[in-house]
This record gives C-alpha cells, structure tokens and sequence, in this order.
C-alpha cells in the first residue's frame, strides 16, 4: 500500500543552516507515527514542513519531494490553504482561540466557507465528542475557550481542527504542557482518534513514543537515523546512534 | 550619616511621585472653586441646555449646549476619520510591512504628534479650507468637516502607536494557529488577530477621543467658532476649548463670563479624566 506521506531526498535550509539532511521515509495511513530526537535536531522542522507552517520562517529553502495523496506539497504552486485544511496541525502549547468554544469549532467552517449537510450544532457536538470533550462543555459552549483547564484546551485544539476534514493530523509535542494525568487522556485520544486518521507526533518524551506510535523515526543532527516499526526501534535497533539515545546514554 | 542620606533621598522621591497627583488634584479643586459660584446666577439646567451662548449681550445668556455639540461633532468627525485609518495603518505597520520598514514607518507615524498644533491648524487655514469651501460650494470652509479632518491627523499617532503595540502583543500562537487551519494572513488578522488586540485598541481609541477633545489651537483656526446649534458638518461650530481660549482673555474676572468659562473647563476636565479613565482601564486589562 502507497504510504500516505512520502518523503523523498528532503532538505531543508534556514538561510545557510541546513536543518534536514536527506530524510527519505513513509508514513503509514491511519497509524501514529513519532518522531523522536535531542533538541535540535530537526524532528519540529519536519512536522512542520509537512503542512509548510515553515514558510513563515524568512530565508527558509527546501528540495526534494513530499508527496501527499498524489502531490508534491514543495512546488511552489501548491495551493497552502488546502494542503492545511487536509493536514492539521496541533501545537505544544495549547492555542484556542481568545473566542467562545463554540466558535472555536466553527473557525476552520467559516474560513473556508465550508458547506456541509450537517447542522452547525450537529458539527460541534460531533467534533467535541471525538475528542470526549462534549459531555463536560455541552452546557458552556459560549464561554470563553480560555477558560478551560490546559488538557480540555488541548483537546479542544484537536476538535476544531476535524470540522474542514483533514485526513493527516500533526502533533509538535502536544502533551509537553500537561501533566501526566492529563498527558494520558490525551494519549488515549490519540489511540481514538487513529482510526480515522493518519497521526504524526514529535515528542521529546520517549515513553510516549513506545507507548502510543506504531512507527518510529529516531532523527539527529537533521539526519532521520533510523525509521521503523517503534516496537524494533525500542527493542533492537538497527544503528549504534539510535540504541545510545534509547537507552540514555545522551540526549 | 548614610541613614539620613536615604531618607532623604526616599522623601524627595517620594514628593515627586506625590505632586503630579497633588497638582491634578489642586487644579481641579481651584476649577471648582471658580466654577460654583456661577450657578448662583444662572441655574444648571438653562446652562447645559441653553441655545443660546451670548455671553456679552444684555441679558447674558450662557446655554453651552452649542459649545458642547460643536466639541462633539469635531469629535466623532474625526474620529470617523481617525478611527479606520488609524487601525488599518496600525495593521499595516504590525502584520504586513516588510519588517526593515516597521521603525521607519512607526517613528514617521509618531513624529505626526510633534507637529505643534498651530502649525497643523495653518496648514489646514491655508489648504484645506478653502478646498472645502470650493468642493461644496460653501460661503466658508472654515466648518466642523475642516475641524474633523484636521484633527484626525492629530489623533492619528496616539491611535496609531497605541493599536500598534496591542496588535504586535497579540501571542504568536493565535495566528500561527488560524494559519494551521488553512486561514488567509487576512482572515487570521480579522477573525483573531483583531479579537484579541480590542481592549488595547479600544484603549487607543479612547485615547485618541482624549486628544481631540482637548484640542484648541487647531480648532480654534478652522472650524469658524460661531457659537450655533450646527446641523450638519458643513457649518462652522465652536467647542469647548476654543470658547475659553478665545473668551478667558476678554472676559472681565470674577463677571458672570468669567465664571461661566471656569465651568465650561470643568466640564471639559471631567469628560477628558473619564476618557483617559476608561483608556487606562483598558490599557491595564492586556498588561494582565
């Protein structure tokens, strides 16, 4: 089966740093692929080159090819809008809208004047219930999102994402404001939300790459080192670089 | 030795933290103090009402509700003007120009309030009002429109300088995630960007209010200062300042004139200190 995102010979400079080395890999539809890594290694700029929210970065260069259901997304023609309506993105600090919940959840509806056969308020509560969100807030949709708990914004962060459809999800290291609790719930959403669609998380924190992805790719110094599946990546890995980070011995 | 250095240093510091407020404070009380008396003679109602503003005729009559339009229709004319260019330079300033140009482009906006306000008021004596005069073929261009205009130029740095800041303030993360969603760079800034930025440039506004309120010079030199119920902003209408500016030297102290002027500044330093109130108030809000 074609994997649902291709990466092939990608490079990535920001000015003269050159910040991704050759990553070449596929990442599997409906499975939740990690990306783990020391600082600095590049694993955030290849998140984020996959939905091109590089392209605020002033001086940034690509080459090479990511290819999304038949596209590749690093023409320049490429049309942005559309490629982020497919490929959502969730930041590691939670960012709701200084707006209602509600609107929250319409935002991507109205940017992208989506029509759809499903009311509104049908929309809401089926965003909010696939993130398990809508028994707590059903009564307070109009409240301020900032009001809500970290994990609950999180959350909501996930829901207001699914109304435009997207059919990849990103995740720059969504848990790293949580606690642990909370850190759990989300990872239990993430199992949820594999079903439908196709996950790439960075974390720093590798227990949760052994716990949550099928796939793993161990990235350093911009090179990905080793891509495979996580449950080999953990138990034996094929590079000398990739067991030394595993097993602590730095990073 | 070193003690009564500190102490003394810490009292001096402190007496001139204190005399800002002392001063405001005693201004007003002296405005007060002035003020009353007048409602001795003429009572509150027929003051603030009154159609009539002839201070020198016999009987005098002081019904200020001319002044008080004329102060407010300059206002909201300019602020009609202010308001939207304001904003969307601030946008522009903040979102859109080439970053190597912000400073530039910032420093020139601001540079706008060091023009004294005599020499905005000349410019405006010299071209602008005859141009309205033609335009509209009025017997004078000196009006409430040439007053408005005028005026937005100098409410447009406050509101400028200070929207600016609110907009820059707005947290990264907002826009970066309407831009994830697959939002334009111009519906991030109207759907979010602006949300977030409004108690500050509501703030700005205010602000802004405060400026061409107090406004004289400027005022005095084009808006034709007949003291008249204006109609439509194609009339000459006086305001609140440019009465006591023209009026404080002639008037003979302690005459019933003299007074009234005082209560016509009273008047104008509540409306300001609620301006400026509310602005702060706002202003304080985003600092949390």
């Amino acid at each position: 089966m074609m994997p649902k995102i291709q990466i092939k010979n990608l490079n990535l400079w920001y000015g003269k740093f050159q910040a991704l080395i050759d990553v070449n890999t596929g990442i599997e539809e409906k499975k939740i692929t990690s990306i783990i890594g020391p600082s600095g290694c590049g694993k955030s700029t290849l998140l984020r080159v996959l939905n091109r929210m590089n392209d605020l970065i002033e001086g940034i260069k690509t080459s090479g090819e990511i290819i999304i259901g038949k596209e590749n997304i690093l023409l320049p023609g490429t049309d942005l809008i559309k490629l982020r309506k497919n490929v959502g993105m969730v930041f590691q600090r939670p960012n709701p809208f200084p707006l209602s919940i509600r609107k929250n959840i319409t935002f991507g509806l109205e940017i992208h004047s989506a029509r759809s056969k499903d009311t509104l308020d049908e929309i809401i509560e089926n965003s909010l219930k696939s993130v398990l969100l809508w028994d707590d807030l059903k009564d307070k949709l109009n409240s301020s999102a900032l009001e809500l708990t970290l994990e609950q914004q999180q959350r909501l962060c996930v829901a207001r994402l699914l109304p435009v459809k997207p059919e990849i999800l990103l995740m720059d290291e969504p848990c790293s404001s949580l606690d642990p609790i909370a850190t759990g719930r989300i990872e239990e959403l993430m199992f949820e939300l594999k079903k439908n669609y196709t996950i790439v998380i960075v974390t720093h924190n590798m227990q949760q790459a052994a716990r949550v992805s099928d796939d793993t790719g161990f990235m350093l110094l911009g090179k990905l080192v080793e891509f495979n599946k996580t449950e080999k990546i953990f138990t034996n890995p094929e590079k000398k670089e990739t067991e030394d980070y595993i097993t602590g011995r730095f990073g | 030795m070193k003690k009564l250095k500190e102490f003394i240093i810490e009292k001096a510091i402190f007496l001139s933290g204190s005399l800002s407020i002392i001063f405001v404070v005693l201004i007003f009380v002296f405005l007060v103090k002035e003020g009353v008396l007048f409602f001795k003679y003429v009572p509150p109602k027929d003051f603030l009402m009154g159609n009539n503003w002839y201070p020198l005729s016999t009987p005098e009559q002081f019904g200020m509700l001319p002044l008080i339009l004329g102060s407010l229709l300059v206002t909201i004319g300019s602020m009609l003007i202010s308001i939207p260019l304001g904003v969307a330079c601030a946008f522009y300033i903040a979102e859109v120009v080439n970053p190597k140009f912000k400073d530039i482009l910032k420093t020139g906006v601001e540079l706008l309030a060091a023009i004294p306000s005599v020499v905005i008021g000349f410019v405006g004596m010299i071209t602008l009002v005859p141009w309205v005069k033609s335009i509209f073929n009025l017997p004078t261009g000196l009006t409430a429109l040439s007053g408005s205009i005028m005026l937005a130029f100098m409410a447009m740095p406050t509101i400028v300088s200070i929207a600016e800041d609110a907009i820059t303030a707005v947290p990264r993360r907002y826009k970066e995630a309407a831009l994830a969603l697959g939002a334009t760079h111009w519906q991030a800034m109207y759907k979010v960007i602006i949300v977030a930025a409004a108690p500050g440039i509501f703030a700005a506004v205010m602000l802004g209010v405060g400026r061409v309120i107090g406004e004289t010079m400027a005022v005095m030199m084009i808006t034709g200062n007949a003291a008249v119920i204006p109609h439509t902003f194609l009339e000459p209408v006086r305001t609140l300042t440019a009465t006591i500016a023209a009026e404080m030297g002639e008037s003979i102290r302690g005459s019933n004139h003299y007074y009234a002027l005082f209560v016509v500044g009273i008047i104008l330093f509540i409306i300001t200190f609620i301006i400026n109130f509310v602005a702060d108030v706002f202003l304080h809000r985003i600092k949390k």
